[in-house]
């Protein structure tokens, strides 16, 4: 085993030093019943043929790297520079700790602070902490947040449009809590706000894609007192107003879109900012600058008095590990787009999703039901959804979500996403093969 | 390490540059809508080869398992095996996404089915969900399955959970999560749970205990089977904590012991990389009557073909799709190198070397709990008038050495928790021996050395007081 760097003689006197005859008497604690019970699994292979097992494993996948891909609802696929992995990976990085000494840590605690600088500029809010495992636990810890702002206020107003497991993690964590999880439909301005909201949840854009404007929706739920908690697509943040510009709150996202594999939807990136006065009702990691002795500028963790370790039963959350190494790609991956790239990738995904969207809606028995999107639109079907995909999946083309897969009365209902990553050939391709799917 | 000052990305920020080359449009530009066009985003623009350099001299400023041993206590910061990253590259996992239909995703389900199976029986437990992307989520889906198993039993009064003094405070935080109150049990004499003040606490509001086996004092609960036995009897459920697991491989199985739910650190025991505080992965097992509740989706087999579904009774979804499904591959590719040898190895070897510093220490630095030790031991560092842990810790680094984790379990003053792990050498365990005496023997003879520590970092002792009273979380040019 090339993990265990001790040969046998080391072993040997290394009891000597601890004065035990043989490394099982270490163990005289654990009942004699039930020690060393001889696990039933398969024997142990080498490097070699545990990468050849994985390797044939990860084939049987047909995935974005075999298909021409629309699919997105949550997870996206977006073109990763090479740099990305290529710096994030470093061992460094790779195999550090949380950064609780700072002074060796100050590679991991800058990247760190750059990210919430760049996210907090994207997302137009004062502070962003360091990551939560994904965009549906950033929000239903956002809304969390907002309950706990004012236990007398004990509702929150959710879209009937937003990501069904989204939806599902929120119910999960407000499961043990006396709180009413509202539905609404439409534009998040016309939901019914009152004193016993606790915050109003909004998607830019919602899960169909469609997007509204999030002005007067601010102002309404800030009117009733409630807090303003936007989910928001980040890269669509680079071309469109910031949800914080129009008064959220909180922002929360799923970050997988800057600069992450698809991963089978994991580890994902959970993005959450918020104003300044939020800043200490925060859950997570946060950096901030400090001084040394000698006045050097470095960097810390901060504000930790919110935090599980400290407070134990009474902290804002019980989080503890975050997302890392998926928030260092994502820092990285906004440093080197920077704003000019970020525009780009973000303008492409705008502008193919719009030209297809035209052509598909001009395809006899399909509409698009969209009034208004970014890179993901959904359209009506004149046949079963899932009917389309299966036969455009012989094509080598996966068309996108039949939303009958969470909901079966949208059985014609499919929702399309493209990307920078879809050429004009691949979309024009996808437009004939969905007008011949449904002949 | 690089000790060169290193700009902010904002202040190496030359307008125009982009640090990656894109492609053009091929397709027609659309129409913004206009009451919602940004007119400007203030990032900063690079070319690619500062980005590369600025990030490798940040990764330089670090101390990683890659280049210092790194005896961090309860955190197992053991070798992270080079196999794991290749085998999480694999474009196959990379390219899939989460509802490509199963049978576009075979694969993906098959190698979650196989680890659900594989850490079942190391933990000797029913069914497994590798949903919960941490620790601390982990701790979350067990404390809601209690939760909704009690209530089932009709017993949905039961609310209070009992928690030793010495446990991670992520166990108390997650049962305010679940509505839970939390009761304090202290540790005896022995630094294992007090019998009489547990036996004392259990009336019938007693939802479960939650127990760290071995304890953050790195030792075993001598008890468990006892304490389990008690807990049962008063109508309550066992919680087992599994961050110290790297103990108990091949030697102890929770599920077969009284534990009928508990976690696992995949990012501990199972050598995933830490990445600067994550991501982990924090599955949840369960014995035969828990098991329905476990959240989900899980992956299964049936005839032939693998699928994701949730269990009967679900406490429903953590996060989103299926766990941290990059990090299920390299725990997956780990198992698969050890067998049930090689895991019993881990546990044995990780032992050894703690007792072995603890043997070495322990006439330097005083033990509050001196029997053997399990995968880690608590010093403590007032080694001298006027030192403290925090003084010890930073002149280690100075020598070489991460610092131990520090003024943790909180019942013991001054602590100093270390876990060497099975992947370090009696070599580096001798130096850092050596290292440790002879900070000891500073520490009476030039204490100055020690309260001026560390001064071969980047950046010396920072102001964590004033940085938290004014806060500065974002570049404000």
């Amino acid at each position: 085993m090339p993990f265990i760097p001790n040969a046998e003689s080391d072993r040997m006197a290394m009891l000597e030093a601890i004065g035990k005859k043989s490394i099982e008497a270490l163990f005289a604690d654990v009942p004699a019943r039930k020690r060393f019970p001889k696990l039933k699994l398969p024997p142990a292979l080498s490097e070699q043929e545990v990468l050849r097992e994985i390797g044939a494993m990860a084939a049987k996948n047909r995935g974005a790297d075999k298909v021409s891909w629309f699919l997105g609802a949550g997870i996206y696929n977006h073109f990763i520079p090479a740099l990305v992995p290529a710096l994030a990976s470093r061992g460094e990085f790779l195999t550090a700790y949380t950064p609780y000494q700072p002074e060796v840590s100050q590679g991991t605690l800058q990247a760190i602070f750059e990210y919430q600088s760049m996210a907090a500029r994207l997302f137009g809010v004062s502070v962003v902490n360091a990551s939560h495992y994904d965009g549906a636990t950033a929000l239903a810890e956002a809304a969390l947040m907002a309950w706990k702002l004012d236990e007398g206020r004990n509702k929150i107003l959710l879209p009937e449009d937003l990501h069904p497991e989204y939806k599902a993690v929120l119910k999960t964590y407000f499961s043990s809590f006396k709180v009413e999880i509202v539905e609404y439909s439409g534009a998040p301005e016309n939901a019914a706000l009152d004193s016993g909201c606790a915050c109003l949840i909004a998607g830019y854009p919602c899960f169909s894609g469609e997007l509204y404007g999030l002005k007067a929706a601010a102002q309404r739920a800030h009117e009733a007192g409630a807090l303003f908690i936007v989910h928001a697509d980040p890269l669509m943040c680079a071309i469109l107003e910031s949800p914080g510009a129009q008064g959220a709150d909180i922002v929360v996202a799923e970050g997988q879109s800057l600069g992450n594999a698809m991963n089978f939807g994991g580890p994902g990136l959970g993005m959450m900012g918020a104003t300044e006065k939020l800043m200490r009702r925060m859950p997570g990691r946060i950096v901030g600058e400090a001084k040394d002795h000698d006045g050097r500028r470095g960097f810390v963790l901060t504000l930790t008095a919110r935090e599980q370790h400290i407070r134990r039963e009474k902290a804002v959350s019980n989080i503890c590990s975050n997302q890392g190494l998926v928030m260092l790609q994502s820092c990285i991956y906004m440093a080197a787009l920077g704003a000019g790239g970020m525009k780009q990738v973000a303008s492409l995904c705008y502008d193919k999703a719009h030209y297809a969207a035209s052509l598909i809606n001009s395809l006899k028995g399909f509409k698009v039901k969209n009034r208004s999107f970014f890179k993901e639109f959904l359209v009506s079907t004149p046949i079963p959804a899932q009917v389309i995909v299966d036969r455009l999946a012989k094509r080598k083309i996966m068309p996108g979500l039949a939303l009958s897969r969470y909901d079966s009365k949208k059985e014609k209902e499919l929702l399309i996403c493209v990307t920078e990553m879809n050429s004009k050939t691949e979309i024009d391709r996808l437009v004939a093969a969905l007008k011949e799917a449904v002949l | 390490m690089n000790l060169s000052p290193e700009p902010l990305v904002f202040e190496l920020s030359r307008p125009g540059l982009v640090g990656c080359s894109l492609p053009v449009s091929d397709v027609p530009a659309a129409q913004l809508p206009k009451d919602l066009v940004r007119s400007s985003i203030d990032l900063p623009e690079l070319d690619e080869l500062t980005v590369v350099r600025h990030f490798t001299r940040l990764s330089q400023k670090n101390y990683s398992i890659d280049t210092h041993f790194y005896p961090l206590g309860s955190c197992t910061m053991k070798y992270n095996p080079k196999a794991n990253e290749a085998a999480a590259a694999e474009s196959g996992w990379k390219n899939i996404h989460p509802l490509a239909g199963h049978s576009e995703a075979q694969g993906a389900i098959e190698l979650i089915y196989r680890l659900q199976e594989n850490l079942a029986e190391i933990g000797g437990f029913s069914s497994v969900s590798l949903q919960p992307a941490a620790g601390a989520h982990g701790e979350l889906a067990g404390v809601l399955m209690i939760r909704d198993c009690l209530k089932a039993r009709g017993q949905g009064q039961r609310t209070k959970m009992l928690i030793p003094d010495s446990a991670h405070g992520t166990n108390p935080a997650s049962c305010t999560m679940a509505g839970f109150t939390t009761q304090t049990i202290p540790s005896g004499k022995d630094g294992n749970i007090d019998l009489k003040a547990l036996e004392a606490a259990l009336d019938d509001s007693v939802a479960g205990i939650m127990i760290t086996n071995p304890n953050t004092l790195g030792l075993f609960e001598r008890n468990i089977t006892k304490i389990a036995a008690m807990v049962h009897e008063a109508g309550g459920l066992v919680y087992g904590d599994g961050a110290n697991m790297n103990a108990l491989t091949g030697v102890f199985q929770p599920g077969k012991s009284g534990i009928d739910v508990m976690h696992f650190n995949l990012h501990k025991t199972f050598s995933t990389p830490h990445g600067g505080g994550g991501p982990g992965a924090g599955m949840v097992a369960a014995v035969k009557e828990l098991a329905p509740f476990l959240p989900g989706p899980i992956a299964r087999k049936r005839s032939g073909k693998y699928e994701l579904a949730m269990p009967e009774k679900s406490i429903g979804r953590l996060k989103a799709f299926y766990g941290n499904f990059g990090v299920l591959v390299r725990a997956y590719c780990y198992v698969r190198m050890q067998g049930a040898e090689g895991l019993r190895r881990i546990a044995e070897n990780s032992v050894l070397n703690a007792n072995y510093l603890r043997a070495r220490l322990e006439k330097t630095y005083k033990l509050k709990y001196t029997r053997p030790c399990m995968h880690e031991f608590v010093a403590m560092g007032d080694v001298a008038p006027g030192i403290r842990t925090l003084d010890i810790a930073k002149r280690l680094i100075d020598y070489g050495f991460h610092p131990p984790t520090i003024y943790f379990p909180l019942i013991v003053p001054e602590a100093l928790m270390i876990e060497p792990t099975e992947t370090e050498s009696k070599k580096t365990l001798d130096d850092f021996v050596e290292a440790m005496l002879s900070i000891a023997a500073e520490a009476k003879t030039t204490p100055e050395l020690l309260h001026n520590a560390p001064t071969t970092t980047p950046v010396g002792r920072l102001d964590e007081v004033a940085a938290a009273r004014s806060p500065v979380l974002c570049f404000r040019g």
